[in-house]
């Protein structure tokens, strides 16, 4: 079993994932099913092949080194559920 | 025929001899929408006034001798790309109330040409879902059989498109979304070659794989927006420098001397025989035009599911970080901590599938995993391009189906995610590649669902598709089909 509850907890921590302890034996269950689904791959050889990350061989482009944005702060803000003064407000970190 | 049957051809000839202006038109379609949408779940936004307003524009520049071929059609856009001033959802309830401050490239192109945004379609969540079941805003309806589901996870798109709400319709795909929703709906769509259509402004699932397209009623329809929508965005880094071409240019060339490929992989065990019984009689109709059919090997492609389902996870699962309680929209209720605040945010903003996949994404790029998965499945991804790569030396197309089924009931697949996953089986090979493929209607079966052909291309083949599916269109009968709910109903 890959998946037992405690991977499942650990791995719903890294992923900042707040799960009940209620769902956590169905969560296990489907993801042990989806890794049984990856196991597959283990049949396939690739010693000798090499990864691939992306579809396209492009060079990573660059821009000029120009400022070609407005300070567009507040407009981008807009979204964000709670801000004060151009800041982020997120409950206190530092007693 | 009435407005909402005719073709962006016929729409612009329409308003060219001024038989109904753009105003008339998108004031129809917005009636349409109003008594069909309730039932259909289609349109999760409709952007009424910013409508006619837009159509009023179209009219004037069209008055002052502009005639553009898509100046005042209405069009809808996949509630996955951002539009300016009017909500963005991703069909999640995590960014229900997200207005984005700007619009993707896809918009302002096609916005730029004068269509009319008739509003936002609804989607999987963060496109995750091959039945629209997974949307926070409930499922869309197949409008052929109001019992099934329309596909995934482009289902919005789809059903508009195939209901008449709307011509034509955005859409994405990172595993078969556009060609999934589109064969089970049986409408036309293709997901280009990756790196053809900019994916600024669209809210990323796996960046690796997804790619916007067209769905509409038929192929020349699809060369018609894909002119506009394909084009090189320095804003997007994967965006190819050779991303715009005239897809309108050889859409009439005949199919003497077309080599077509058939995957003895795409028509085995698993296959609905209705659906291989149409495919079959479609690469026969091409075969009837001069092509020459072959027999090829994908022996990569049963693998493909599995790989997909390691890379998409694991891209999804860094690209999902954004949402954290802090930047956009939902926050939970009094956190008693940071990490209490990103723990509990994300797991009331995001469905069940969406953890599920953000869930598998963590693990396989966890320490210790990484190579047992993340690094394998990436070789497998290498396997697969050489797959295409063997196949297109020697043919220009290949053919199999869309999908396993036609189109399946709400609810029959909820239960277990992996018998979801294996709807896209035959979509899937074409994203981790990166090449272009469509899908087009070939059939229906006694039950009066439509079933979908696919074909595949090489790398920047996109306009041999269109052509190959255009040719298809103008001797068969399929696309011209509208589903007998809509008369029924109406």
């Amino acid at each position: 079993m890959a998946f037992d509850q405690d991977t499942v907890r650990r791995t719903a921590h890294l992923a900042r994932m707040a799960l009940p302890q209620t769902e956590i034996p169905a969560v296990a269950e489907q993801l042990e099913r989806i890794m049984e689904l990856i196991g597959t791959l283990r049949a396939i050889g690739t010693e000798d092949t090499s990864p691939m990350a992306h579809p396209l061989d492009l060079d990573q482009p660059l821009r000029s080194d120009t400022v070609d944005h407005r300070d567009r702060r507040a407009v981008l803000m807009a979204n964000a559920p709670a801000v004060e003064h151009g800041l982020f407000l997120v409950p206190k970190v530092i007693e | 025929m009435e407005l909402h049957e005719l073709s962006l051809r016929a729409l612009h000839q329409g308003l060219q001899e001024r038989r109904f202006s753009s105003v008339e038109l998108t004031g129809a379609l917005l009636a349409r929408i109003a008594r069909m949408n309730p039932t259909l779940n289609a349109f999760l936004t409709v952007t009424e006034t910013e409508a006619l307003a837009a159509a009023a524009a179209a009219d004037a520049r069209r008055a002052a001798g502009e005639d553009g071929l898509l100046l005042g059609i209405p069009v809808a856009h996949k509630d996955i790309f951002c539009t300016a001033g009017v909500r963005t959802t991703c069909g999640s309830k995590m960014l229900e109330r997200f207005v984005s401050p700007y619009s993707a490239t896809v918009v302002e192109r096609l916005a730029a040409e004068g269509m009319v945004m008739l509003g936002k379609l609804n989607m999987d969540e963060f496109a995750m879902g091959s039945s629209n079941e997974t949307s926070y805003f409930g499922a869309v309806r197949n409008p052929w059989h109001t019992g099934m589901v329309p596909g995934g996870s482009s289902g919005g798109s789809a059903a508009a498109v195939a209901a008449g709400l709307v011509p034509a319709a955005t859409g994405t795909d990172t595993g078969g979304s556009i060609r999934q929703p589109a064969a089970l709906c049986g409408v036309t769509g293709i997901k280009p070659t990756y790196g053809r259509v900019s994916r600024y402004g669209m809210i990323a699932f796996a960046s690796s794989l997804d790619q916007g397209g067209p769905l509409a009623r038929s192929a020349e329809d699809c060369a018609l927006l894909l002119n506009v929508m394909a084009a090189h965005d320095p804003r997007d880094s994967t965006s190819h420098p050779a991303a715009a071409s005239d897809f309108l240019r050889g859409l009439d060339r005949p199919l003497q001397g077309l080599r077509v490929g058939v995957p003895e992989e795409f028509f085995g065990a698993g296959l609905d025989p209705e659906v291989a019984a149409a495919v079959q009689a479609g690469i026969e109709e091409l075969a009837r035009q001069g092509a020459s059919v072959q027999s090829v090997r994908l022996p990569n492609n049963p693998y493909a599911v599995s790989t997909y389902y390691v890379l998409a996870p694991a891209e999804a699962s860094s690209n999902l970080a954004r949402f954290d309680g802090v930047r956009y929209t939902h926050r939970t209720e009094v956190p008693k901590d940071l990490t209490d605040l990103y723990q509990r945010s994300r797991y009331e903003g995001f469905g069940a599938e969406v953890r599920r996949r953000i869930l598998v994404g963590t693990y396989v790029l966890s320490a210790g995993y990484y190579d047992a998965y993340y690094r394998k499945a990436q070789q497998v991804r290498s396997l697969i391009r050489e797959d295409f790569r063997r196949a297109f030396a020697e043919v220009d197309v290949i053919i199999g189906p869309t999908t396993p089924t036609p189109a399946f009931p709400l609810g029959a697949k909820n239960a277990d995610p992996v018998a979801m996953y294996l709807a896209d089986i035959y979509t899937i090979a074409v994203n981790l590649a990166g090449i272009p493929a469509m899908s087009l209607p070939c059939g229906f079966t006694r039950g009066g669902l439509p079933i979908g052909m696919q074909l595949m291309g090489d790398y920047f083949a996109d306009d041999l598709l269109l052509n190959v599916a255009h040719r298809y269109q103008r001797e068969t009968p399929w696309h011209t089909a509208r589903p007998s709910f809509i008369t029924g109903e109406a």
